[in-house]
Parts: structure tokens; C-alpha cells; sequence
């Protein structure tokens, strides 16, 4: 029993956040916001060369073969940098998808090989989602008929864009029509599929959460003691400590349920749904307070286009509903917790 | 990250869950906050002595069985998971133990130690004071030095079961010319030593659950300190870190409540789904249950790698004892009208008497707004 991280996965952690500390500055993400495409090229080819976009993919095909457990580190980065891309939903969500296709799919190692050198993007229609992540920009979209996934080029789809909150997302209506020349997977093993990428789609949209309460948290943390009002730091002041107090509570509490889930998923415990959705709960939770607490903390500042909290307050907001919304979430719980089979109590965290 | 449990962890397991069955008592004990209650509990207590079950985590030579964290939350889960009693020397075995370990010398570890594993001695607090209450440095009862030993005079207040305990450790003004946190010793006093007077308190409940205690030329011998002179507020900041930490509440207490939370709603469901609200609080009660133990899991992991407890121990006081309140307000909302009848409700449970203790959990052991002090000022470092 050891629920900790590896020496190994850690520096792997600290290297991301180096990294994109430098090349996902705030200034750059507002650059990137003022353009159409709100993606970075640029950006895209330094992910790829530093072989972020290859991570997941089996080491057979290019890749670093890693699991879900480096996904909850990973995207918790990504979160905390906000970085204008959808880089988990093609290396992480997306590649986990293509890798459990029926291996009768001819182009199934084609394309993982072209998601770990970067030079496939992928876009995911989950019917979770009404609209589709960065539809626009992806050289392949995996989308839901029924049970059926269906791997479909870019030139085959209609796309009509949605503007959203956070100025970083590029959302999409995608209108399309499946064939057998797009179908690569149906029936069971289509529904178990989509099952698995609901749950890799939450997680990572969990850990992002984490990531952006955390910069939300370290944001106001530098505000509030920076900031001086009757003569002294605002930090000083019980009612604003509190605030933060109760922001770094919730989030230390949220990030275990991340790593639990996340184990869950790489191991393909039954159970593996549940614990995904209580990551998502609380990571909504912490998240959202962040941001409530971080624009109360700025003061007017904080309601300004101009301070940097907005990036980060808007993304959370956004994702709180993306791959599921919380009604979905609680609803996967209470089945679980309400359904008088389940193990409950003490002695039922990792074994059932 | 490996999270399944070893061969010897699950045989640990088994072993505790299979005394636990052999050995509860058959009926539930009387409240630990009276007389007859205490005595009860005080001989389980041995009856757990007896097979080193007490103090899981102290040395053989102490009288426990010299276990790891993990077995140490495996045996929690076990025993709270029965349901068996509350444990009634907590504040001797999980506040001034440790600090007994660490400060003590070999003969107060040797003369106490065993004893407070074995219940035959058991302990109260002596820290906070009628103007010395969140502001704990601000105290003035005063050990004066007599010779080989201290004359104690003054007052202290909210020292849990008292009126029952053996003994008493706490803190003292050994340096008359002192103030705040510098001239305080760490000392340990018999309760039935002459010049003592402990006189209840009655709490929330109508019964004896504090008490305040006065100290009129107390005398007791150098020995009785622990820690050199003037280093009581070190050794206490030890203590209090201990107490608001991992050890006090664990985690498998608060699900045991999230159990019997969700067993109560399932069986009042027809009543408890008029307020649409309460499924919801039913399963929220038991995510941050669970939320708390895989903390804890996480915690111990990163102590056994050599990490420290720092200000995030108050993070936990906080979780168990917003928790608790949330799970005991839930189920009195559950209950509806009965929720006020006391007794045990129709599941054999004491909602009614846990409702009113979880209202002392945000205050007891720092209260959650010093906590919340803490966690800015030392986890964020917000300026004081």
C-alpha cells in the first residue's frame, strides 16, 4: 500500500510545469485569444517535441506508454497553465480510444504513431457533450452513432463554431454523415468505448480543475499580500485569510480522489466510474470556490479584463459542465452509494 | 502507487476484525461522560490492552505492538467499522503520549507509558484557562519551584472528563518575569493530589463532560516535568500539533457515521425525499468521507517516505469537524420530528447525542478559525 507518487513521476511533474511556465505565459495566451484560430502552431510544435503528445501511446508505437496515473499529474499542469490547446483530449482521452479499438481497424497504428510525433490532432464527439472540442482544427474526429464509433477525416465534416466564455476554447457543432467507411467500432465493445472515454474525458477535465484552483489560489495568495489597505497587506486581514484558508482545504482534499480515480482507471476497477465522478465533484468544488473567493480576494481588480484571475476563473467555469455536468456526476454516485449492494463504510477505500 | 494491501496487512486485518467479533461487548456501553460509563470504558480499554490492541503503534515494550501508519489505519477501519466503543483515554494516549515518546525521559516513559496503554491511568488535559482560551499563551497558573518540586496554583477550565481522569498534564508559568510563550513548563499532576479541586461542568448534553480544576499549593515533584524548564510551549506545540493531526480522528470514524448516514436515509426514504435535498446530502456526507481516508492514505504515504505533518494537519481538523457537524445535521434533518426525542433512534443509533458533540468539533482542539489563521499564515504564508 503506497498512495504516493514516484520519485520518477514527480520530476516528470516539475518538468511539465518548467516548460510550460515558459512557452504558456499569460501574455501569450492573450495573444493567442486575438486570433481566429485561438491555436498556437508554434506552441503545438514545441508539446510535440517535447513529447507530450506521445505519453500515452504504447511504446510499440512510438510512444511512452504511460497511464492514467501520469495523466492526473499531467493534467493538473495543464490546468494551472491553461495553455490555449486540447492537447489531453487527443494524447490522453483520444489516444486511449484509438488504442482500444478492434485491431482490425487498418489505420488504428497509423494514427497512434501520428499522435505521438504530433502530427495528428483529434477531436472527440462524446453525446455527453453537445459540442465538439476543437472540432475545426483536428485532422480526424471520433464521433458517436448509437454505440458506434466512427473515425471521420475533417474534409467529411460541417462545422459551425460556437464562440464561448473562456476566450481559449474552440467549440463546434459537427454535422456529418456516418458509413461503413467511417465505422471502426459497434455494438458492446462500441458502448464499453464510449463508457471508458467519458471517464478519461472527466478525469482529465478533474485534474485540469485542480490545476486552475491551485493558480487561482497562488494568484490570490500574491494579490492579497501584495495588495495594502489601512496601512497594511489586505493577506493580514482574518476575513481575507479565510477565504484562502478555506480554498487550500478544499483543493488538499480534492487532489487524493484525483489519484484514486485515476488508479481506478489503469486498472480497470469496477468501480473505476464512481470514483471518476467523486474526483469531478469535488474538483468542481474547489475550483469554482477559488474562483469565487479569488475575485473576492482581487476586489474590483479582480473583475477586470486586465488582471490575469479571468484566464483561469473562465476556463473553470467552462469545464464544470464539459464531459458530463455535475448531474450526471451525482447521479453515478448516488446509483453507486444508494444502491444497498454497494460496500460502504470503513475498510472499502481500495478493496471492495 | 500501489494501493492493495500486503499479505500481512490483510492477515493483521483479519486478525482485528475477528477478535472485534469475539470480543464487543454485547451491549453497546454506557456514555463515556458519566461515572458508570467511564468505568465501562475504562475496562474495555484493558480488555484491548490485553491483546495489545490499545496502542497499536507503541512498542512491544510499551505495551503496544509496534505497528506501521497503514496498520494503524487498518485496525481504525476495523474497529470503527464494528462499531465498537468510543475510545475514553484518547486525550493521555494520542495528546501526551506522543509527547512522552519524544520529550520524556527513559524513566516517565517506563512509569507512564504502559499504564496510559493499559487505561490504568487515565489523563485530562490541562491547557486552556477562564482568559486563556484560543489565546493559549496567555496563561497564568503558575508552577513555582519549591525545592526538588513546583508548587502549582491557579485554574484550568474545559479539561475533558476530569471529574474522572486520574491524572492531569498542561501547561504552567514556571517563570514569574515571563509572558506569552517564553517560561512555561510541561507538567504531569495526580488529580487526587492535595490542593486539588475538580469541580464538572455539565456540557451540551446535561452530563459531566468537562470540568474545571483548581490548584491550591498543588505539589509535585521535578520529575513530574517534561521537557527542561521553560520549554513547555515547544513540547505543547508538539502536542497540539499531534491532536489536531491525523492521530486524533481518523478517518474511519466519520465513515462509519457516512455508513449509518446512508443506512438512515435508505430506511426513511419515504419521509426523507419530501426535501429533495437530502439524497444529495446523504451522498456528499459520504464523498467527503472518503475523501478524508484517501487523505489520510496519501498523508501516511508521504510520512513513510520521510515527509513531515506541517500546517496541513490543520486542513484535517477542519474536514473531520465540518464533516461531522454536516453528517449530524443531515441525519437530525432525516429524522424530522423524532430527530428531537432522545435516546437511541429506531437504528440503534445516538443520532441525537452525536448532533450535540459534533457542535463542539470546530471549537475543541483550536478552533477552526485559528486553524484557518494557520493555514494562511503557514500553507499560503500570508503575512500575520
Amino acid at each position: 500500500m503506497d498512495f504516493t507518487f514516484t520519485d520518477d513521476q514527480q520530476t516528470f511533474r516539475e518538468a511539465i510545469s518548467r516548460f510550460l511556465m515558459t512557452e504558456a505565459a499569460p501574455e501569450m495566451l492573450r495573444e493567442i485569444w486575438e486570433t481566429d484560430v485561438g491555436r498556437s502552431p508554434d506552441l503545438r510544435n514545441k508539446i510535440a517535441e517535447q513529447g507530450l503528445t506521445a505519453l500515452s501511446i504504447p511504446e510499440a508505437f512510438g510512444g511512452l506508454g504511460m497511464d492514467d496515473v501520469a495523466w492526473a499529474l499531467m493534467t493538473q499542469e495543464l490546468g494551472y497553465y491553461a495553455i490555449p490547446d486540447s492537447l489531453a483530449d487527443t494524447a490522453y482521452v483520444a489516444s486511449a480510444l484509438i488504442a482500444g479499438l478492434p485491431h482490425s481497424v487498418a489505420q488504428r497504428g497509423e494514427w497512434l504513431e501520428r499522435i505521438a510525433d504530433g502530427s495528428l490532432r483529434v477531436a472527440i464527439g462524446h453525446p455527453v457533450n453537445p459540442l465538439v472540442a476543437d472540432a475545426g482544427h483536428a485532422d480526424l474526429l471520433l464521433l458517436a452513432h448509437g454505440d458506434e464509433v466512427h473515425a471521420v477525416p475533417r474534409s467529411q465534416v460541417d462545422v459551425q463554431g460556437h464562440g464561448s466564455l473562456d476566450a481559449s476554447r474552440r467549440l463546434a457543432q459537427v454535422s456529418w454523415q456516418p458509413s461503413a467507411a467511417t465505422l471502426v467500432a459497434q455494438g458492446e465493445q462500441g458502448r464499453e468505448l464510449w463508457a471508458q472515454t467519458l471517464n478519461r474525458g472527466a478525469l482529465s477535465v478533474a485534474g485540469q480543475l485542480l490545476g486552475l484552483a491551485q493558480r487561482m489560489l497562488d494568484l490570490s495568495v500574491d494579490y492579497a499580500a501584495q495588495r495594502k489597505q489601512f496601512g497594511k497587506p489586505i493577506g493580514s486581514f482574518q476575513a481575507v485569510k479565510h477565504h484562502l484558508a478555506d480554498v487550500a482545504t478544499q483543493l488538499e482534499f480534492a487532489k487524493p480522489v484525483l489519484y484514486r480515480a485515476a488508479y481506478a482507471l489503469a486498472h480497470n476497477e469496477p468501480n473505476a466510474g464512481v470514483w471518476v465522478s467523486q474526483a469531478r465533484l469535488a474538483s468542481c468544488e474547489a475550483s469554482w470556490l477559488a474562483a469565487r473567493h479569488g475575485i473576492q480576494v482581487h476586489g474590483a481588480m479582480g473583475y477586470t479584463w486586465e488582471v490575469d484571475l479571468q484566464m483561469f476563473m473562465k476556463r473553470a467555469w467552462a469545464l464544470d459542465n464539459a464531459w458530463g455536468d455535475r448531474a450526471l456526476h451525482k447521479t453515478r454516485v448516488a446509483e453507486y452509494v444508494l444502491s444497498g449492494a454497494a460496500p460502504l463504510g470503513p475498510g472499502y477505500t481500495f478493496e471492495d | 502507487m500501489e494501493l492493495t494491501y500486503s499479505p500481512k496487512q490483510k492477515a493483521f486485518r483479519q486478525e482485528v476484525r475477528q477478535w472485534l467479533a469475539a470480543n464487543l461487548p454485547p451491549e453497546p456501553l454506557a456514555s463515556y461522560d458519566t461515572r458508570e460509563g467511564f468505568e465501562q470504558h475504562r475496562q474495555w480499554e484493558a480488555k484491548l490492552f490485553e491483546s495489545r490492541l490499545s496502542m497499536v503503534m507503541w512498542p512491544t515494550e510499551l505495551g503496544g505492538r509496534g505497528c506501521d501508519l497503514i496498520e494503524w489505519l487498518i485496525f481504525e477501519e476495523e474497529y470503527y467499522g464494528a462499531g465498537a466503543p468510543m475510545r475514553v483515554n484518547q486525550n493521555g494516549q494520542l495528546l501526551l503520549g506522543p509527547t512522552l515518546m519524544e520529550f520524556g525521559t527513559e524513566a516517565q516513559k517506563k512509569r507512564f507509558l504502559p499504564r496510559m496503554a493499559a487505561s490504568a491511568d487515565m489523563w485530562a488535559q490541562g491547557w486552556s484557562e477562564p482568559n486563556a482560551g484560543s489565546d493559549m499563551a496567555a496563561i497564568t497558573s503558575k508552577a513555582t519551584r519549591d525545592g526538588d518540586g513546583y508548587l502549582l496554583n491557579g485554574q484550568k477550565t474545559w479539561s475533558t472528563r476530569a471529574i474522572f481522569a486520574d491524572w492531569l498534564f498542561g501547561l504552567f508559568r514556571s517563570d514569574p518575569a515571563s509572558s506569552r510563550h517564553h517560561g512555561l513548563s510541561f507538567v504531569m499532576v495526580p488529580l487526587n493530589a492535595p490542593g486539588v479541586t475538580v469541580r464538572p461542568i455539565k456540557a451540551l448534553n446535561g452530563k459531566d463532560a468537562f470540568a474545571e480544576v483548581f490548584f491550591d499549593d498543588v505539589r509535585i515533584p521535578l520529575e513530574n516535568r517534561i521537557g527542561d524548564e521553560g520549554q513547555g510551549w515547544h513540547v505543547a506545540m508538539a502536542t497540539a500539533g499531534f491532536e489536531r493531526g491525523l492521530l486524533l480522528r481518523s478517518p474511519a470514524r466519520f465513515q462509519y457515521t457516512a455508513r449509518k448516514l446512508v443506512e438512515l436515509y435508505q430506511a426513511n426514504r419515504a419521509s426523507a425525499d419530501r426535501d429533495s435535498s437530502l439524497g444529495d446530502a446523504v451522498c456528499k456526507a459520504w464523498m467527503d468521507a472518503q475523501a478524508y481516508a484517501l487523505s489520510a492514505y496519501h498523508t501516511v504515504g508521504r510520512l513513510s517516505r520521510g515527509a513531515q505533518i506541517g500546517a496541513e494537519s490543520s486542513t484535517n481538523k477542519i474536514i473531520w469537524s465540518e464533516l461531522d457537524l454536516r453528517m449530524h445535521e443531515t441525519a437530525m434533518r432525516i429524522l424530522g420530528a423524532s430527530g428531537e426525542l432522545t435516546g437511541k433512534s429506531a437504528d440503534g443509533h445516538d443520532w441525537l447525542e452525536g448532533f450535540l458533540f459534533a457542535q463542539a468539533g470546530p471549537i475543541y482542539a483550536g478552533t477552526n478559525e485559528i486553524q484557518r489563521n494557520i493555514i494562511a499564515e503557514r500553507m499560503l504564508g500570508l503575512p500575520k
